[in-house]
């Protein structure tokens, strides 16, 4: 950890931009949550949120920075030292997710653009673990790392105006899960019971930087049980620690 | 409590935003003109992060069921109490059954509504700000009612107003400084973004406002990465998107311009057809 180069810009009159190389890679991110969690722990006073995403973290001060050189100076020393951590629990969420025909709008599609039956497509799809490397364009939208090639598939030209809560899609090489309804050029291929947002809870959005995700097959009587289970309060995501 | 006679063309409450949960995905949101905002608050009083009523253009019609103080601060909708033009950025007693109404939008598109004390709709994780799927709603609508405390002691009002600096409407130039994509640009295309004038198109909102005018964008493919309120974006068509406080929290064109805080809230106050012009400040380093 803090072994890459970084490069260090000032944006706008109160945040500071971190970059690290221009690659989605497991390493890089680790190395973004590491420091993330150290600025965290070392300016927590100072600092109103710590954004990151693929390869670079945003840090959004309270107040106008005076001294910016000094900051930075700080931030680099901060990178290069070797305190220890608190120890931050990663989990392997497992995802039901229901591939039938009446949610995957666009699995006829996908199937025959990429050549695929049903069954490959959802066992591509759930065979894989994802990375979540960050949470953003939506509160509780994961951006997920790790697709099948065999998946990608270029967005819709002409983007659907309103797609249900909790649908799972492709769009390029990137797949994931709409928290809420939403416009969505991606390719609709099936849908999620579970509720990736709620204020009710403690901690509204489960996953975090780092966590893993596996999509788990469900029917359409398992997606039903699922659903009303999840409405009344009492449904349980299973996780395992990694 | 303020019944809802009519919610007009887009009415919210807001505060100065919700922040420390960015890496949920949650926007900042609040007021889209702070400066407007914090003035309307601080003429009656209260706390500068009280909550109050964002209006934008017009046809909000309001009925206050109690008495209060009140002050409207921000665009000159053509505020009325019963059949009585309003003050602007003056402290009003308003009594029991009082309708207030907004008409034409005369300077500026945005006006804001601040009662004694706040308004008091719940906060969620620390800001009483509209946005959907984090808030109940997203605009106020027909037959609500929106609580504010009821104050006992002083009810007397000061009957200081204050004047109003009129460019915070009029001015058309927005200050910026250079946002972290900005180096990657050419010569010419920095010197267009410093010379051009840009319209905002009719694709404006508390999102973002999308400027007609094209760059010239050669830029290379960028990762997603985290974008702020007042972000300029320039897309792969080379249009300029201004993010606004609802921005979502990362985005994936370059960031090319960074608006300053002025520069936002002067923003809030102009729409379609409306013409800006960058003006660049140096930032150290």
């Amino acid at each position: 950890m803090g072994t890459f180069k970084l490069t260090y810009k000032r944006y706008g009159k109160n945040a500071i931009l971190i970059e690290w190389p221009k690659k989605i890679d497991k390493n890089i991110l680790d190395d973004v949550i590491f420091f993330k969690n150290k600025v965290i722990q070392n300016y927590t006073k100072q600092i109103v949120d710590v954004i990151n995403t693929y390869n670079s973290l945003t840090i959004i001060y309270n107040n106008t920075i005076n001294i910016v050189y000094d900051n930075i100076l700080d931030l680099k020393s901060l990178y290069g030292q070797e305190i220890s951590q608190k120890k931050v629990k990663n989990y392997r969420w497992e995802i039901p997710v229901c591939y039938d025909y009446k949610f995957g709008l666009d699995l006829g599609e996908l199937g025959l653009k990429n050549n695929l039956t049903l069954r490959e497509i959802i066992s591509l799809h759930s065979s894989q673990i994802y990375t979540v490397y960050f949470i953003g364009f939506l509160p509780g939208f994961l951006y997920l790392g790790g697709l099948d090639k065999k998946l990608h598939i270029p967005r819709k030209a002409n983007p659907r105006l309103r797609i249900e809560r909790g649908s799972v899609a492709i769009g390029g090489s990137q797949t994931g899960i709409y928290p809420s309804m939403s416009a969505s050029g991606w390719h609709i291929i099936g849908n999620s019971p579970i509720s990736f947002f709620d204020i009710e809870f403690k901690d509204p959005c489960f996953a975090k930087s780092g966590d893993e995700i596996q999509f788990i097959p469900i029917d359409l009587d398992e997606h039903f049980q699922i659903e009303s289970q999840v409405a009344k309060g009492f449904y349980e995501l299973k996780k395992s620690e990694i | 409590m303020i019944k809802v006679i009519s919610p007009g063309f887009y009415t919210s409450v807001q505060d100065l935003g919700r922040f420390g949960y960015g890496d949920m995905g949650v926007p900042c949101s609040g007021v889209l003109d702070s400066h407007s905002a914090q003035l309307a608050n601080q003429i009656i009083g209260n706390n500068k992060n009280d909550s109050l009523l964002e209006i934008t253009l017009s046809k909000c019609v309001l009925k206050f069921e109690k008495q209060i103080i009140i002050c409207i601060s921000g665009a000159n909708l053509s505020a009325k109490i019963n059949d009585n033009i309003v003050e602007l950025n003056k402290p009003i007693q308003v009594a029991e059954k009082d309708i207030l109404s907004f008409g034409k939008p005369v300077l500026g598109v945005r006006a804001y509504l601040a009662v004694k004390g706040g308004i008091q709709t719940p906060k969620v994780f620390g800001s009483r700000s509209f946005y959907q799927s984090i808030t109940e709603q997203f605009r106020i609508k027909k037959n609500d009612c929106l609580p504010f405390l009821e104050l006992k002691g002083d009810k007397s009002i000061k009957n200081a107003s204050v004047k109003f600096d009129e460019s915070h409407f009029t001015d058309m130039n927005l200050l910026v400084y250079p946002g972290p994509e900005y180096d990657l640009l050419k010569h010419e295309q920095k010197n267009q973004l410093k010379k051009l004038v840009f319209t905002i198109s009719n694709d404006n909102s508390r999102m973002g406002y999308r400027l007609e005018g094209l760059i010239e964008n050669e830029l290379p493919f960028m990762l997603t990465s985290a974008v702020l309120p007042g972000t300029v974006q320039l897309t792969p068509s080379g249009k300029l998107i201004v993010l606004m406080r609802d921005c979502q929290v990362t985005g994936g064109y370059p960031r090319v311009l960074q608006l300053s805080e002025q520069a936002i809230n002067r923003l809030a106050q102009k729409s379609t057809g409306d013409k800006i012009q960058f003006r660049f400040e140096h930032l150290d380093w």
